[in-house]
């Protein structure tokens, strides 16, 4: 019996966790996948939003705009790197208007330090910009994170604090007695509790129908994404969005907290929750529209491409409501851009939502430092000090990331349970560089193989269903 | 931090570092290391245990380990120091900063440089195929040490797109160890494999070869299910109306090598924007005074024999380096002209002291062709290439002295003569 279960696992569900934590409760979180983050919050462009974007009074420009302010601190006290560079919204000739609309949108919202500059100012903050390019809206407040690091350090934090987490664990009905809910159903387990919240993604409108609680639509939006190598780093230095244009904020070109160069998304409708394949349109639409942004952006330089859904709802605004059908449940739902930037501040309204259902007291020996080496990050002091108190920080098993031995082994034994190349890679950033994997895999299925004491063939890409070999060979070799 | 110094540092223990040490040694360099990020020397070739290796150099057919193991046997011979385990994280000039277990971080202070450190394969994102990310796409070098070295089979059954070398050995190795190879695609309308690969190991085992082909969509949420091939046009465009889909478990990628420069940029070396690699002179040094480089750091080789001649040279050059015999008076390029895709040395410095090896590519397999090389109107020197194709590297020898009087730039070229084909 639990006091609250969260449903998903996502950068919502985390951060309802972390959060949750910090109360006197006994709180689950039930996933589908085999690891946090593994849909929508590992493939989105990580933007911590201004808030100039949404229309004022909206959930979504009020919770944008406080979650903004809440980063800094957060990703200090999580150790989660945080890029504050700023964003630009980009106008060619005869758009500039469309700036003034965005600045006044922004100043009804609360955002701070706006200001439309120059094309002078604008090639010397941004010397790649497109030639086209008349002048910017600058946001300073924009920043950008890791979504799916955050996620990783929000749900660490929430299980170090006593949150338990369920993996491979799809929730398949939700159990409701006279008009409250009383639990959810996964395969045979049945999870007890008096407060659901679904934080499912995608599928959130699915399980409030399945609650019985207030409908609503959700419509996945496919976002496609070109990687592109850290010898790109510093070729644009804010986010760099296009004026807007219908409903989507366009191609972007954004640099990433490891100094890649980010480009995307697309922003295709589709009707399948699980199409998060690429396709050869969405990836031209990149090549086709970056450059309306930037010009010289090398495209020999993709080291790969990657796609998400956004979980776009009828009324195209952020649903976060206590049920009053169903007493005890929770919606947070159609959390599309600027869901990210939002999620801290849902996090505290969603709190605050559970607060009106049950009485909040303060956990006693709550922590809420998390700390984990990243010997790349480390001055040449500390990680010799580092290695000398344990040799495996010193054996590189990931080249072009300058990750240790060490770092994997503190993950495979972090506060969530880690088994896949996947969640290692989300965790230490091993095989997310230029060589994909070619140079880490045969080694990290060997450290899983041996640390989890499992035959390699056991070692998964993504969870159950994903074995990254086959099995040993028939001849001969068998241990 | 530890810091240590010596007369020369090869980075690499594969087989461009195991020849370069071994011949800087031989040369009479008093202090050699050679620094290995692996568990053991030999680089790629642990990995490779088919045969074909040393043919040309050693006049006998070896496989791989056994080629690696040739060398690794007079290095013992010899007091060249060995670090291996040992990660390169940063170069300059004369300083190498290096990591390891047993140490930890190191700085290490070389008169010379030797960049031997190889290529990486080209992946996926790289090429950017669409669709699903499963489990079962990798390249075809990671699935051969999968299997030649952790003695694991990476899938039964499988697709393999790109015709290299790699790949071509994989899909004969998977089908004595049981696995079926549906197909290899290729791009071009040419393999980018060796002619004897294509006959050992696709003719020989029934394995399609599909020429002017690509896989258009990867299929499968958690493994591989399937890939969708396509015929391209001209332009590598996939034809619309040509797709087929093929179930497999494995997507297995030899889609090109690519020189790993990522230190040699950090060093202020100079790349060439075609072969990826430095662009060095004869003796192999790069623009960097006192950084050589040899082997598949600077130009993707096809013969492991041409890998270890060019360490030789390039060992040479460095020990005259530290000599200060190497005069600089002069430095001309070496261009690409009329159907080569490139010429390494890219540059040659004057004045000439010795003959010269110029090492190219043609741009499109050629029959009776000549290759020439150019001084403005001027021929220096010419060779008949009877079957020239874009996997096989040409050679071209200019004799000592060749250069004398020469102008400012030299160019190879390769034409077909009017009565061939």
């Amino acid at each position: 019996m639990f006091d609250v279960i969260i449903i998903g696992a996502g950068v919502i569900g985390s951060a309802i966790a972390w959060r949750l934590a910090r109360h006197d409760l006994n709180v689950a979180v039930v996933e589908r996948d085999d690891d946090v983050a593994s849909a929508t919050s590992k493939a989105n462009s990580g933007i911590i939003h201004a808030g100039y974007d949404p229309e004022p009074g909206t959930l979504k420009a009020g919770l944008n705009v406080r979650g903004n302010k809440l980063y800094p601190d957060l990703c200090r006290e999580l150790g989660v790197d945080y890029l504050a560079c700023g964003s630009m919204v980009i106008a060619h000739e005869g758009q500039e208007e469309k700036l003034e609309k965005l600045l006044l949108r922004g100043r009804q919202n609360g955002v701070e330090d706006m200001a439309i500059i120059s094309r002078d100012k604008l090639l010397d903050m941004e010397p790649n910009v497109a030639a086209e390019a008349t002048s910017a809206l600058y946001a300073p407040s924009a920043a950008v994170v890791s979504p799916y690091q955050l996620t990783v350090a929000l749900a660490e934090n929430a299980a170090l604090n006593g949150v338990e987490f369920m993996f491979n664990t799809p929730v398949e009905d939700v159990l409701v007695e006279e008009g409250r809910v009383t639990g959810v159903r996964c395969g045979e387990n049945i999870f007890a509790a008096p407060i659901v919240i679904n934080a499912a993604g995608v599928h959130a409108d699915r399980l409030a129908q399945l609650a019985g609680a207030e409908r609503y639509d959700i419509t996945p939006r496919k976002g496609e994404y070109l990687l592109l190598d850290k010898a790109m780093e510093g070729f644009v230095r804010q986010v760099l969005f296009p004026v807007p244009r219908g409903s989507s904020k366009g191609v972007l070109v954004v640099p990433t907290v490891e100094g890649n160069i980010l480009a995307g998304p697309t922003a295709w409708d589709t009707e399948d929750r699980e199409d998060v394949a690429t396709t050869p349109q969405g990836l031209e639409e990149i090549r086709r529209e970056a450059p309306w942004l930037v010009s010289g952006i090398s495209w020999g330089k993709v080291i790969g491409s990657f796609a998400g859904l956004r979980a776009v709802a009828d009324n195209d605004d952020f649903i976060i409501r206590a049920s009053a059908r169903v007493n005890g449940w929770i919606d947070v739902g159609g959390i599309q851009s600027p869901g990210l930037a939002s999620a801290p501040a849902i996090a505290e309204r969603v709190e605050h939502l559970v607060g009106g259902l049950t009485e909040l007291n303060p956990r006693q020996d709550h922590v809420t430092q998390r700390k984990s080496p990243r010997v790349s990050q480390l001055d040449r002091m500390k990680r010799q000090q580092l290695i000398e108190k344990d040799s495996a920080f010193g054996r590189i098993v990931c080249r072009c990331e300058d990750v240790s031995e060490g770092e994997v082994l503190a993950a495979l034994a972090g506060a969530l349970p880690v088994c896949s190349l996947d969640a290692l890679k989300r965790r230490t950033r091993a095989g997310t560089g230029r060589c994909q994997g070619g140079f880490c895999v045969p080694r990290l299925v060997a450290i899983i193989s041996r640390e989890k004491g499992i035959p390699p063939h056991q070692v998964t890409k993504k969870g159950p269903g994903s074995p990254v070999v086959s099995g040993w060979l028939d001849k001969g070799w068998k241990q | 931090m530890n810091r240590v110094k010596y007369s020369m540092v090869v980075i690499g223990g594969g087989p461009a570092g195991l020849a370069a040490a071994l011949e800087a040694r031989e040369l009479g360099c008093q202090d050699v290391l050679i620094v290995e990020r692996d568990w053991e020397l030999g680089g790629i070739l642990q990995q490779c245990i088919h045969n074909g290796f040393g043919l040309h150099l050693l006049g006998e057919e070896l496989t791989g380990g056994e080629y690696a193991q040739h060398f690794i046997d007079q290095l013992a011979q010899t007091d060249i120091e060995v670090m291996t385990d040992t990660m390169v994280i940063h170069l300059a000039p004369g300083l190498i900063t290096a990591v390891n277990p047993q140490q930890g971080l190191l700085e290490i202070e070389a008169g010379a440089i030797v960049l031997a450190m190889g290529c990486r394969e080209r992946t996926r994102g790289a090429i950017s195929i669409p669709g699903t990310r499963p489990a079962g796409v990798m390249t075809a070098g990671t699935a051969q040490r999968l299997l030649n070295m952790e003695g694991l089979m990476p899938g039964k059954r499988i697709v393999i797109l790109g015709s290299g070398d790699i790949g071509l050995i994989m899909a004969r190795r998977l089908t004595l160890e049981g696995a079926k190879v549906e197909a290899v695609a290729e791009l071009m309308p040419w393999s980018s494999g060796l002619t004897r690969n294509i006959v050992q190991c696709l003719d020989d085992f029934d394995i399609p070869l599909l020429l002017s082909h690509t896989v258009v969509a990867v299929h499968g949420s958690q493994r591989l299910e399937g890939v969708t091939l396509a015929r391209v046009d001209d332009n590598f465009k996939p034809i619309a109306g040509s797709e087929r889909h093929i179930p497999c478990d494995t997507l297995l990628l030899s889609v090109g090598l690519i020189p790993e420069n990522e230190l040699s940029q950090q060093a202020g070396v100079e790349l060439d924007s075609t072969t990826g690699g430095p662009l060095v002179d004869q003796h192999l040094q790069t623009t960097v005074p006192g950084i050589f480089a040899c082997g598949n750091v600077v130009h993707v080789h096809d013969l492991v024999d041409n890998v270890s001649l060019e360490a030789q040279r390039a060992a040479a050059g460095a020990v005259r380096w530290l000599k200060s015999e190497i005069a600089r008076q002069k430095t001309i390029p070496v261009q690409a002209g009329e159907g080569v895709g490139y010429v390494v040395p890219q540059r040659i410095s004057l004045p000439q002291p010795d003959e010269i090896t110029l090492l190219f590519r043609v741009k499109r397999p050629m029959v009776g062709a000549t290759a020439v090389v150019t001084d403005g109107e001027k021929q220096v020197a010419s060779k008949k290439l009877p079957f020239a194709r874009p996997a096989e590297m040409a050679e071209l020898v200019l004799e000592k002295g060749s250069l004398e009087g020469c102008g400012e730039q030299l160019e190879v070229s390769v034409v077909e003569r009017s009565d061939s084909r």
